[in-house]
């Protein structure tokens, strides 16, 4: 792990379980100290930890020699978080829709879909080798919140 | 909190009592281990009662879908109990929950199976 380098928390983690709990930590704190309400909390802290799930699984695939790099920041206007893995890298466009009929009996395939229910934005980018996906969850302004 | 499960029979309906979170690592595991065993043993109405599950996530979502497809392939029959708000919404969310037979009162759960 490194340290916070203003505002921005990054960590440099293994492909490991235990790095997926400390992802959905980082996440949870985060989304906890920007005030969000407590659906907010679970739907930040959820995609951040399926994220950090696909990175280690389908990514990195439990390689030990492959880190995860994870990035946390509330930019003021909005809490972005970036997972990046050392895989092979994902085509978003290749995933299968959880959601059609032949497909809602399958037992995986549905963390994407979760994470993009859950978050305002979400970003792919190829890193060659490697996934990076940046995570977006929108604040509102101060002038809005009751 | 890990996944810790407690079985109980009720008018011939195994119950499992299911406590903590259902995830890769944290109880997809027991989860499956407990369901396969039950079928293994002829078990064919399994009831999982969810009311002290407050966390489930993309690979527990699975778990639960294998449960399902497990039991039917050997004319067994799971269905759920009891969802937790969060887990209902995530059924929801997926579609899931026009999979499942869910109940909210274990009596009438029970009785369903007959």
């Amino acid at each position: 792990m490194s340290g916070a380098k203003s505002g921005r928390l990054s960590f440099s983690l293994t492909s490991t379980m235990e790095s997926v709990s400390e992802v959905e930590s980082a996440a949870e704190k985060l989304a906890a100290e920007a005030g969000l309400d407590e659906d907010e909390c679970f739907h930040v802290t959820m995609a951040a930890r399926e994220a950090a799930l696909n990175a280690v699984l389908h990514g990195n695939e439990y390689d030990p020699a492959k880190r995860i790099a994870a990035s946390f920041e509330n930019t003021g206007s909005a809490l972005v978080i970036t997972i990046a893995d050392q895989g092979n890298g994902l085509d978003p466009d290749m995933l299968p829709d959880p959601l059609a009929p032949e497909n809602l009996l399958r037992g995986c395939g549905r963390g994407i879909f979760l994470i993009r229910s859950f978050m305002d934005e979400v970003h792919f980018r190829q890193l060659h080798p490697g996934t990076e996906l940046t995570l977006v969850k929108h604040l509102a302004p101060a002038a809005e919140k009751t | 909190m890990a996944l810790t499960i407690a079985s109980r029979e009720v008018d011939g309906v195994v119950v499992l009592d299911l406590s903590g979170r259902i995830t890769l690592g944290e109880g997809s595991v027991q989860l499956r281990d407990a369901i396969r065993g039950l079928i293994g043993k002829g078990k064919k109405n399994v009831l999982l009662n969810m009311g002290e599950v407050n966390y489930i996530d993309s690979s527990g979502l699975g778990e639960l879908v294998s449960a399902y497809t497990t039991a039917k392939n050997q004319q067994a029959e799971v269905k759920l109990l009891k969802l937790t708000r969060k887990v209902h919404d995530l059924l929801q969310l997926t579609k899931l929950y026009t999979v499942f037979d869910i109940k909210d009162d274990e009596a009438s759960a029970i009785a369903s199976f007959k």
